[in-house]
């Protein structure tokens, strides 16, 4: 089991609100994103974007844009540069299986919005301006783009995607027992195409170093699956490249794939040789990844007293031709629910568009709404109380893996202390029967579930004489708080000030981190700085006890502490010298190590783990005029430790606020005829603005977990989960309208 | 004619004008078609004005022009010959008595205070529009403030926070 | 975006003469909207002439009613005293609008001029027969949740993206334009086009023609307005229906009504014979009803649009209602009243 350390110094900082140390590079301006480096004559890169969902180009007239002064190249299927050949080169760390995009590639046309040029010139605004004269002709194909009309072409992907649980087999006999079950529930749902639409758009900015060097800053949520996919796509040694980003505007899942964008930077910059950047625009921010529509049936029997005997979860997404992208949609409903009689399926159908990706929570997003709508529609036909229905259920195991218990679950916790902050004991469970003025008033809750993961992750931390400690790794800060938990972790481990300590991230030359996603990061990276602090750690110690009248002779590590820069006797602390003192003695100018954290196999072998929510909202809907108001939300959330109070209850607001997104307003709209997204662009694909947004009040409960020695669990995804089902249900409980089909919008209220 | 520039397909096809930028006066020879946004980021190395959408869309852009709030990316350059811009990157500049002694305008500290940013690419287009928010003089309470800034968009999602830092600093400034 | 040439101009007899020189000339003022459609390459034109030197933003008493400049801006209009004391239903029109950013940059005149947000428009990559003509509506059959159900025409379906205009509308306001024949004023009404066969024209102002003034009538309705906004957030997005009412009352009977919709159609959108259903009946919801049902019985929407039909009823009901009661709707406070 996991080792928990004794001597990482006191809890000084870890577990307490500390403003963000970016704080001040964010605030003023001066941080700085992948798209704002800059280098010795840059050239600028413009993308050309198809519009055409399948077919072929049949030719591209370059001349007009290449004859604008300041144009250096017209970059096209027809004079690209050469790259590698194989589908396994271009396969990124996160890749679903299939033959990865490659721009540029042939004159095929895979989906509407493919990049078909890159327009190169010496400033931005001539590429712009020359991106417009590039005239491309196509030989078009009828696109098929619904997915509604492919329902029979869907399969059982043949190749998983690594990391992602396919269904399980099933037990016992869903159908047969729903069809004698005294409560029968089958209902369709659906989720609409998201995009997710970081405020950054995606960039990529390749520096040309000379001696085949180069140092590219790139808008990816791992630097280290850009570099090792531009070494395998270009033949680059790996030591002449280095990757780096150390501020990223927001992800959401849509960097944890190199984009396109950074391989025409690069293939712009090897033909040329010379600095390229390439700034995808917003509206080619919906021609690449996206969370996918999924059509899903949720079938639920159960005894009159609410207690499930059969439950069956059916789902269909779309992938692209050329990727089978795979997420976790169904699974949940059996991590959440204990029942004997389970048949969970997921089918994917192709359709002529880019391959989806994960988005924030991505699978859990979609079959969650879906299975904890319908818990709230047999809690409705059941006349339960939506949580004691859920209670009555409650799995104890994961039905789902060999039903192994769960390393922990504080779930009870978030059901009783969310329903007593949000006041759920003075709810009417009548549809329709709670009203202020003309609005009519809803409450619903739905659970939240993710999975807790750690990723292979490495770390180091150097100590200098100065006393000055800076520890760090490649994995990126997306805005969720890395370098602040790093740093109180980094400062807790050696008893050090947080000033004292400065925590560099994405950035290649660092140790390899993975990407950050999956709400791994502050569980693995945070691990890898801990034990590399503690190697530094250890160091000192043995040069404490070199120390003439070393006031540790004769004491073991494991009784030594760190604080206020001092090591000392845990018990005793005037018995201590102050770490510089250390260093000085001992004439060492730096100290330093690297250490790599991993999941702990014995822990994964006996528990399963996930972090649990308990969401609660409060909308207020005009039924006559269709508007819906979130009023009010309580999310109570069960993720083992929280390093960081503030951060992360901005975590899970943040969360909170997509998921009201999700809920009411964020559609990609697809013309199926053309097969292209027609709301592409932030008027009229919605996210929530400042004025749909009102109280959301965050509880994080107790939760002690094992799976790694700070005890967390991940925090970036949670606060999304259910929370479009706990307004879904909340609408239903205000109007007696059960709205299925997300997003639920005006027109759905009057239907 | 006030001005007239050369032909649009002459290379040099720039216009002088002058700008006060975070209290600098500057002479600059712009094309009609830059856009104050471009101009800061590509030119003058004024990359804390973000590119959200370059369409008005999103509000990471916006900045001050003569103290009012306004997204730069729908602003030409050439348009504003004569005016006072300030970014974020003047902000500090612009606190009543002086900065803060961490050299920040009260809004720039609320906002770390807050935790009223995570990825931190809006955040420049929010504290300006902040100031500007609180130079109109309109908004005063919660519901106002929330509509009032909801021409900037947070995909984190930090807008509670946002209003928690405004409304600090507001009564801050009505102490 | 293309490249052009820029002229500023200091009168308004220089804008129109500079204009007058360039076929493919635009005239810009906020630039919130022109900007936009030539970063889209929606417009291309050859030449800009600047107008915001032109001595056109006050705000002036006349005739009893208010001429408002065409450079003056919308924030300028939304928050002038005499507009927020007289025309609170053109105040909540324009506050209901774009966001405060945009709003201190657009112009009056501006506003009027805005092009619709019909996705195929604004999207190079499809067809349109506003923005080249004969190539055809994809959004017939298309994705049309934003799109016209009055007045639409086999070319087009777009609307008319404005809040304000819809307050103009029923308040009967008046263009005023310069140009190279001389000086003229428009009635509101007129002022906007319906798509016809000639969509890429979105209103009747001849080539060359510049807003210099926007006439508020004396006539103001007082408190008994109201203008309610229906739409996919709760700010910063553009109405899928919207309603403008001002009522006069006496006593609990309807003497004059003005109704106008707004995100219908390709102009802001009048019933004269709703209107004229409405006078001498009492304020109540029956008689509302009775307008709604006139208003919406003319509607031909698409597949994607329909429920506008529905919203449309409800919001003129609603509308009217608020307008009777004297509670014009906060834009701030996002229960409708």
């Amino acid at each position: 089991m996991t080792q928990t350390f004794s001597s990482t110094g006191s809890d000084r900082f870890v577990g307490s609100a500390r403003s963000r140390v970016d704080g001040p590079a964010k605030v003023t301006g001066l941080a700085r994103y992948a798209g704002e480096f800059t280098g010795p004559d840059l050239l600028h890169g413009t993308v050309v974007s198809g519009t055409i969902a399948r077919g072929r180009i049949t030719g591209i007239d370059t001349e007009a844009a290449e004859a604008v002064p300041g144009v250096i190249k017209v970059l096209t299927h027809e004079n690209r540069p050469r790259t590698a050949w194989l589908d396994y080169n271009y396969q990124d760390a996160v890749a679903p299986p299939g033959s990865p995009f490659r721009a540029l590639y042939d004159d095929k046309i895979h989906y509407s919005g493919q990049p078909v040029a890159l327009v190169v010139a010496e400033d931005f605004e001539t590429a712009r301006h020359a991106a417009a004269l590039v005239r491309v002709s196509y030989a078009a194909e009828t696109p098929a783009t619904d997915l509604t009309a492919v329902g029979d072409l869907a399969y059982d992907p043949p190749k998983k995607r690594s990391g992602i649980k396919p269904p399980p087999k099933p037990w016992g006999d869903a159908d047969a027992v729903f069809d004698t079950s005294a409560v029968k529930l089958r209902e369709t749902y659906r989720i609409a195409t998201e995009h997710h639409n970081p405020m950054e758009p995606h960039a990529s900015t390749v520096i040309v170093e000379g001696e085949g060097r180069y140092t590219v800053y790139d808008k990816v949520q791992g630097v280290s699956n850009s570099h090792a996919y531009l070494a395998s796509v270009f033949g680059l040694d790996k030591d002449k490249v280095r990757v780096m980003n150390p501020y990223l505007g927001g992800g959401f899942g849509s960097g944890l794939r190199p984009q396109y964008q950074l391989f025409l930077a690069m293939l712009a910059a090897r033909d040329l040789d010379r600095s390229v950047r390439v700034v995808l625009t917003r509206d080619q921010m919906w021609s690449f990844t996206h969370r996918p529509e999924t059509l899903q049936t949720v079938s639920l029997g159960a005894d009159a007293d609410g207690t499930l005997q059969a439950l069956r979860h059916d789902a269909l997404a779309p992938t692209s031709r050329f990727e089978d992208y795979q997420e976790v949609v169904v699974n949940w409903s059996a991590v959440l629910y204990r029942c004997d009689n389970v048949a969970l399926t997921y089918k994917l159908a192709q359709l002529d568009v880019f391959t989806p990706g994960d988005m924030r929570a991505p699978g859990a997003v979609t079959g969650v709404f879906a299975i904890e709508t319908a818990m709230d529609e047999l809690a409705h036909a059941t006349g339960l109380d939506p949580i004691e229905l859920r209670l009555k259920n409650y799995s104890e195991r994961d039905a789902t893996a060999e039903d192994k218990p769960f390393g922990s679950k504080a779930l009870k916790s978030c059901f009783t202390q969310g329903a007593e902050r949000f006041g759920w004991s003075r709810r009417n469970p009548e549809p329709r029967s709670m009203r202020e003025g003309r609005e009519l008033v809803g409450w619903g809750m739905a659970t939240g579930v993710w999975e807790s993961m750690m990723q292979q992750t490495s770390a180091h931390a150097i100590l200098t004489a100065d006393g000055k400690l800076e520890v760090g790794n490649s994995t990126g800060d997306i805005g969720t708080g890395t370098y602040t938990i790093l740093t109180q972790i980094a400062a807790d481990s050696l008893g050090l000030t947080m000033e004292a300590v400065t925590t560099k991230l994405g950035d290649t030359d660092l140790p390899e981190a993975p990407v950050a996603g999956g709400s791994w990061t502050a569980a693995s990276s945070g691990t890898a700085v801990m034990k590399a602090c503690r190697d530094v750690g250890e160091q000192l110690f043995k040069l404490a006890r070199q120390m003439d009248d070393s006031p540790l002779a004769n004491v073991d590590f494991e009784r030594v502490a760190f604080a206020e820069g001092r090591i000392a006797v845990a018990d005793d602390p005037a018995r201590g010298v102050a770490l510089v003192d250390v260093m000085r003695a001992a004439g060492v100018e730096k100290l330093e190590a690297t250490a790599s954290a991993a999941p702990d196999k014995d822990f994964n072998a006996t528990y399963e783990a996930y972090t649990h929510s308990a969401i609660f909202a409060e909308v207020k809907v005009d039924e006559e005029l269709g508007q819906v108001r979130v009023t009010r939300i309580v999310s109570a959330i069960a993720a083992g430790k929280v390093l960081n109070p503030k951060t992360a209850r901005s975590q899970i607001l943040g969360g909170v606020v997509m998921g009201i997104g999700s809920a009411l307003e964020e559609e990609s709209m697809m013309d199926t005829r053309l097969g292209r997204f027609m709301n592409h662009n932030l008027s009229e694909y919605h996210v929530p603005v400042n004025a749909d947004i009102h109280d959301i009040e965050v509880i994080f409960v107790d939760e002690e977990d094992k799976a790694n020695p700070l005890g967390v669990k991940g925090l970036g995804e949670i606060g999304i989960v259910g929370t479009a089902a706990a307004i879904a249900n909340a609408v239903h409980h205000a109007t007696g309208k059960r709205i299925r089909d997300l997003p639920i919008t005006i027109d759905k209220i009057l239907a | 004619m006030l001005i007239e520039s050369g032909s649009p397909v002459a290379a040099d096809n720039r216009i002088g004008i002058s700008l006060t930028i975070n209290g600098q006066q500057r002479e600059l020879q712009v094309a009609p078609w830059t856009t104050l946004l471009d101009l800061l980021r590509e030119r003058l190395d004024l990359t804390g004005t973000k590119k959200g959408c370059d369409h008005g869309q999103c509000g990471a852009c916006t900045v001050l022009v003569n103290g009012t709030r306004v997204n730069s990316c729908l602003t030409l350059a050439v348009m504003k010959d004569g005016a006072e811009i300030t970014t974020v990157e003047g902000l500090a500049g612009l606190a009543n008595d002086g900065a803060g002694s961490n050299g920040l305008h009260p809004i720039q500290a609320a906002f770390i205070e807050h935790d009223a940013f995570q990825c931190g690419y809006c955040t420049p287009g929010q504290l300006c529009s902040s100031v500007g928010l609180m130079n109109e003089g309109h908004a005063k309470s919660r519901d106002e403030i929330r509509e009032a800034m909801s021409g900037n968009i947070c995909r984190c999602g930090a807008y509670t926070n946002i209003v928690d830092a405004i409304e600090d600093v507001m009564q801050g400034e009505a102490r | 975006m293309n490249r052009f040439d820029y002229v500023r101009a200091g009168t308004v007899a220089e804008a129109v003469q500079a204009f007058a020189g360039a076929p493919d000339a635009r005239f810009i003022a906020g630039g919130t909207n022109l900007v936009d459609l030539m970063k889209y390459d929606v417009e291309r034109p050859g030449r800009l002439v600047d107008i915001t030197r032109l001595p056109l933003t006050g705000i002036e008493e006349r005739d009893g009613g208010l001429r408002l400049g065409a450079l003056a801006t919308n924030a300028d209009v939304a928050y002038d005293a005499r507009v927020r004391e007289r025309y609170p239903l053109l105040a909540n029109a324009i506050l209901a609008g774009a966001s405060a950013q945009l709003r201190n940059a657009a112009s009056t005149g501006g506003n009027l001029l805005q092009r619709t947000r019909c996705y195929y428009f604004y999207d190079t990559a499809t067809p349109c027969n506003k923005r080249e003509p004969g190539s055809g509506c994809p959004a017939i059959g298309g994705v049309s949740r934003i799109h016209a159900i009055f007045g639409t025409s086999e070319h087009c379906i777009a609307t008319h993206p404005s809040d304000m205009c819809v307050a103009l509308a029923a308040l009967e306001a008046v263009v005023q334009v310069a140009g190279p024949a001389g000086e003229r004023s428009i009635p509101f009404a007129e002022f906007h086009r319906l798509p016809g066969d000639a969509p890429e024209r979105d209103t009747n102002l001849a080539p060359g023609e510049i807003v210099v003034a926007v006439d508020l009538p004396a006539r103001d309705f007082g408190q008994n307005v109201t203008y309610l906004k229906l739409r996919d957030r709760l700010s910063y997005a553009f109405a899928l229906v919207s309603v403008a009412a001002a009522l006069e009352l006496d006593g609990g009977t309807i003497r004059t009504a003005r109704l106008a919709l707004g995100g219908v159609a390709h102009k802001p959108w009048r019933n004269a014979r709703a209107e004229a259903l409405l006078v001498g009946k009492p304020a109540e919801r029956a008689s509302f009803q009775a307008a709604a049902d006139l208003v919406v019985a003319e509607a031909k929407p698409q597949a994607g649009n329909a429920f506008k039909v529905e919203l449309a009823r409800r919001a003129i009901v609603r509308g009217l209602e608020q307008a009777a009661a004297g509670t014009p709707q906060s834009i701030t406070d996002k229960r409708i009243q």
